[in-house]
């Protein structure tokens, strides 16, 4: 067996004529990008900024809201970004996940053959689809801030696993915690200004998991609701004919062959909701964003803090990215 | 064999059980136990939430009042505020007495984009149309000639805002999505590379980050002393978020044509250029509108978000209207539900129109 | 320039790999005379389709002499648009632009690529739909055609540039049964007016009627040529006895 020869290279040749255009094209974008570096350096000059990211071990100076790790304002900047990173991630997860439980279930009540649920889940999808995101989020926000009691008269329901309140000062709820004696439940009690004790979610974080949530259910319903209508009625047919029942068909038939179409735009929506919750700085949640807006104007580093949220997003949308395109891989090899 | 003479049988009308209201009833909400007890179900909670909800939002809310009514005992929402504060909502911080202006300037936009979307309005003229709508807009927001006083950038707010960053960028973002695309599409390894290295950053990042770009980051690109006005920012950043977006679109719609198309173009001796433009983009670019549509609504929602740079649209000018005035500031929800029902008005309205133009586009299909 | 009894398409040993691995032409050593009607068949994945997309440089080979009417063919992009100006392609799928009617399907060409006035376009557009039966639906669209209309479109279209060379690549096998005839008619009455034709298909009362030579290839090379009578009742090869066989059999 032969292989096939070495091209050979004229100037009139089609290659040639590419590699000059590409050529030229580099040399542009090569000039305007020294262009730019150039005025940015000058200006910084001008206005006295540093740069560099050695500030990230100075002092932040600046307290925050809550956040997963310890931290106080004598920590240096690198820190604060880490709290608001695990705030992001506390956020975009639970999102994701409660997201995807209510929209699916919203998309399957879209093609109901009821037809009040159908329209319901129709109305659901229109209302929350066409109002911008930060609306939403400022709408629930100010519900939270406005209607709910105050946090010396809180609401409490009774489950059975203790007291949950709900307040002005967020949701209070029994949670496990470490101690010298094993796993133990530390369950929240009102107090005289506020619920005390207890596993403690603020209205900040609440009004943004919850908002996100419900916009993008909606986006997440119609991408349910398209990839189970792409699935040809024959199968269907082909399920009803064999005896199979409709939520038969749809669980065994319908579902695992639209989960191929679903993956893609799905992806999409979790990307959506983790990007929206930059967001949070307009409610005065301390996510990623919100913390790197402080230390711009902290340290005046502008270039440095939004290059790291910009790599922070990018970092995660590849990582999301590449995970749902693993699942992928592995529906569609499960089937053949 | 007999033969059997054969008799037409004319059309009859289908018997009434399955037509008319009672019919639909019963198909659509009886039809078995389990659709039946489905509809009993969310009846009953519709039943015992819906009147509330009317009672407060209808029948005890103060229209026309003024906000001391509003405090009275048993009072339900108070949409008064939104007669007392239309104004500052609509158009922000522009002068009281030249409001006239953002309104007629509005007013010309809407009309623009609606003749976009006929049809019959697709002639050359139409690109003419776009320059003089959105010179006569500027001329009378900004004003400064013919008699009318000059308002700076940075008091235009509320609704002329969120149109004229919306349609400002689709406007420009479109010419560079087209160019991404077809660059994305490109057998030359550098033009194919950047473009994509383009649209996977843009994308990959929050529209909020680009928006701290422009505000914080485009002054040091400019040479020192040269100041660049916040607006002129703020939609350079908006175009190129969208431009990304729009370019994947546009890249779907030319990855649907098929490659027969190019090849016939090819035998019968046109260039790359006169192929890209007589055949592959008039039919790609007829299968995204709807596609783009989409993105239009995408970016007329996220013009709300210019509110994070103190640029005060009308997701922003609401705040602007109620902070300082505690009388009105606790019926700041009844204010939201206004915006919101703007903002639903304008991107249903969108919808509707890209759902038929996409069921046009499959009607030209069939044979 | 040309004598006229010069070959006008020469293949020497022309070699065309895709990618590393897959050898689809193997040194194919072919001349077509001017005037010649050519019938190609074989198997699928023989390389008959890729040979013809040679020729008008729709695929590119990489190895031996290709030469169309006095230019070789390479990387040169003159060469390329020249040849293509004297050779006109129809594909089994049409290929007609569907957002155009038939009249500007016709005349994009020779307006765009070959600078003529748009008047004289359409005299000449109209001239090859009469000559294909066809002028009466020069307003219509593509897809409110039928498949065989819509193919004899596809063959005015490829004549509007006068072309010396026409091929035809598997032009009936997207066709409708009772189609093909209406189309191969067309095809019959071209071969008639001495235009160069190379015709891959599998309908073989065709090539009998009409070829000139039969070449029969498989596995990338020409196993055999010879004149459709010679080919049909006495084949040489055993691939083309069994190839035959599997064709005339049903």
């Amino acid at each position: 067996m032969r292989t096939p020869p070495k091209r050979r290279w004229t100037l009139r040749s089609r290659s040639a004529r590419n590699l000059i255009y590409q050529l030229l094209l580099l040399a542009l974008i090569g000039l305007l990008i020294w262009f730019l570096a150039h005025n940015t350096a000058r200006n910084m000059a001008v206005r006295g900024i540093q740069s560099g990211f050695d500030f990230l071990f100075q002092t932040a100076g600046f307290d925050i809201g809550e956040g997963l790790l310890d931290y106080d304002s004598s920590q240096p900047y690198w820190r604060a970004f880490l709290v608001g990173l695990t705030n992001t991630l506390r956020v975009a997860v639970l999102g994701i996940i409660l997201t995807t439980l209510i929209g699916t279930l919203i998309g399957i009540g879209r093609l109901s053959r009821n037809a009040l649920l159908s329209g319901l889940c129709g109305a659901y999808v229109e209302f929350f689809r066409n109002v911008p995101v930060l609306l939403q989020l400022l709408m629930w926000y100010l519900l939270f801030t406005e209607i709910l009691p105050a946090a010396d008269a809180a609401w409490r329901v009774d489950t059975w696993l203790g007291p949950v309140f709900l307040s002005k000062g967020g949701l209070s709820f029994p949670a496990p915690v470490a101690s010298a004696s094993g796993w133990v439940l530390d369950l929240p009690r009102q107090g005289e200004f506020a619920v005390e004790q207890g596993g403690a979610l603020t209205p900040e974080f609440l009004a943004l998991l919850i908002g996100l949530t419900i916009y993008t259910a909606a986006f997440v319903a119609e991408v349910v609701r398209a990839g189970i209508q792409s699935v040809p009625r024959g199968q269907t047919e082909a399920a009803a004919s064999l005896g199979l029942s409709r939520a038969q068909a749809m669980r065994l038939i319908q579902l695992p062959q639209a989960l191929r179409v679903i993956i893609p735009p799905m992806t999409n929506q979790y990307l959506n909701l983790t990007k929206n919750s930059s967001l949070a700085v307009a409610i005065g949640y301390p996510d990623v964003v919100s913390i790197a807006n402080t230390s711009i104007n902290q340290s005046g580093r502008a270039v440095e803090c939004i290059s790291i949220i910009m790599l922070i997003y990018l970092c995660t949308s590849l990582g999301t990215s590449l995970l749902m395109n693993w699942y992928n891989a592995r529906a569609a090899i499960l089937e053949r | 064999m007999s033969a059997r003479i054969f008799e037409p049988i004319l059309a009859r009308p289908a018997p009434t059980r399955s037509a008319g209201p009672l019919g639909w009833l019963r198909s659509k909400l009886f039809s078995d136990w389990k659709t039946s007890l489905a509809t009993l179900l969310v009846g009953t909670l519709l039943a015992y939430y819906l009147p509330q909800l009317m009672d407060w939002a209808v029948l005890r809310a103060r229209w026309l009042s003024d906000a001391n009514d509003c405090r009275a005992e048993g009072v339900g929402a108070c949409w008064s505020v939104v007669a007392e504060k239309y104004r500052i909502i609509l158009f922000g911080r522009y002068p009281f007495e030249e409001q006239w202006r953002p309104l007629v300037a509005t007013l010309l936009m809407v009309s623009l984009l609606v003749a976009s979307c006929i049809r019959a309005c697709w002639r050359p003229a139409l690109a003419l149309a776009w320059l003089l709508v959105l010179a006569s807009f500027f001329a009378l927001m900004y004003g400064d000639l013919a008699g009318l006083s000059k308002v700076e950038s940075d008091r235009w707010g509320g609704l002329p805002l969120t149109i004229l960053l919306a349609t400002l960028s689709i406007a420009l973002a479109f010419p560079l999505a087209l160019a991404v695309a077809l660059g994305r599409r490109s057998g030359l390894p550098a033009i194919r590379s950047l473009c994509t290295l383009y649209v996977e950053l843009v994308r990959g990042v929050p529209l909020i980050s680009v928006l701290f770009m422009a505000s914080f980051l485009f002054p040091l690109f400019m040479p020192p002393g040269l100041n660049i006005d916040v607006l002129v920012r703020v939609v350079a950043g908006i175009t190129l978020f969208a431009a990304a977006y729009m370019a994947e679109v546009i890249r779907g719609g030319l990855q649907a044509i098929p490659r027969g198309q190019v090849e016939a173009a090819a035998s019968l001796g046109l260039s790359y250029w006169q192929t890209q433009r007589l055949i592959v983009l008039p039919q790609a670019l007829a299968t995204v509108v709807p596609g783009l549509m989409n993105n239009f609504i995408s970016i007329f929602k996220d013009t709300s978000l210019v509110t994070i740079v103190s640029l005060y649209e009308l997701t922003g000018s609401l705040s602007l209207g109620l902070n300082s005035d505690a009388d009105w500031r606790p019926y700041k929800i009844e204010g939201y539900f206004f915006i919101a029902l703007i903002y639903f008005a304008f991107c249903y309205a969108m919808s509707r129109y890209s759902l038929w133009v996409e069921q046009q586009v499959n009607k030209g299909k069939a044979r | 320039m040309n004598n006229m009894s010069d070959p006008i398409i020469i293949f020497d040993k022309v070699n065309k790999w895709y990618g590393n691995n897959f050898h689809v032409l193997r040194d194919i050593d072919l001349s077509v005379a001017r005037g010649e009607r050519i019938v190609i068949c074989g198997p699928s994945g023989s390389g008959k389709s890729t040979l013809i997309r040679c020729i008008n440089r729709l695929e590119e080979h990489q190895e031996g002499r290709l030469v169309v009417d006095g230019i070789e063919l390479s990387d040169d992009i003159k060469a390329t648009d020249a040849v293509r100006k004297e050779v006109g392609m129809v594909f089994q799928q049409f290929n007609l632009f569907p957002h155009l009617t038939v009249l500007d399907n016709l005349t994009l060409s020779p307006i765009w690529s070959g600078k003529i006035p748009k008047k004289e376009a359409e005299q000449n557009a109209m001239q090859q739909l009469e000559r294909v039966k066809i002028a009466e639906q020069a307003l219509k669209y593509p897809l409110q055609l039928s498949g065989g209309q819509q193919q004899r479109v596809a063959i005015a279209r490829a004549l509007c540039l006068k072309p010396k060379i026409m091929l035809f690549d598997e032009p009936t096998s997207a066709l409708d049964p009772e189609m093909i005839k209406e189309v191969l008619d067309v095809m019959t009455e071209l071969a008639a007016q001495g235009i160069t034709m190379l015709c891959v298909t599998h309908e073989m009362g065709f090539a009998k009627a009409v070829a000139d030579r039969v070449i029969f290839m498989d596995e990338g090379q020409i196993v055999e040529q010879a004149t459709p009578q010679e080919f049909f009742s006495n084949p040489q090869s055993p691939r083309s006895r069994d190839f035959l066989s599997k064709i005339l059999g049903h």
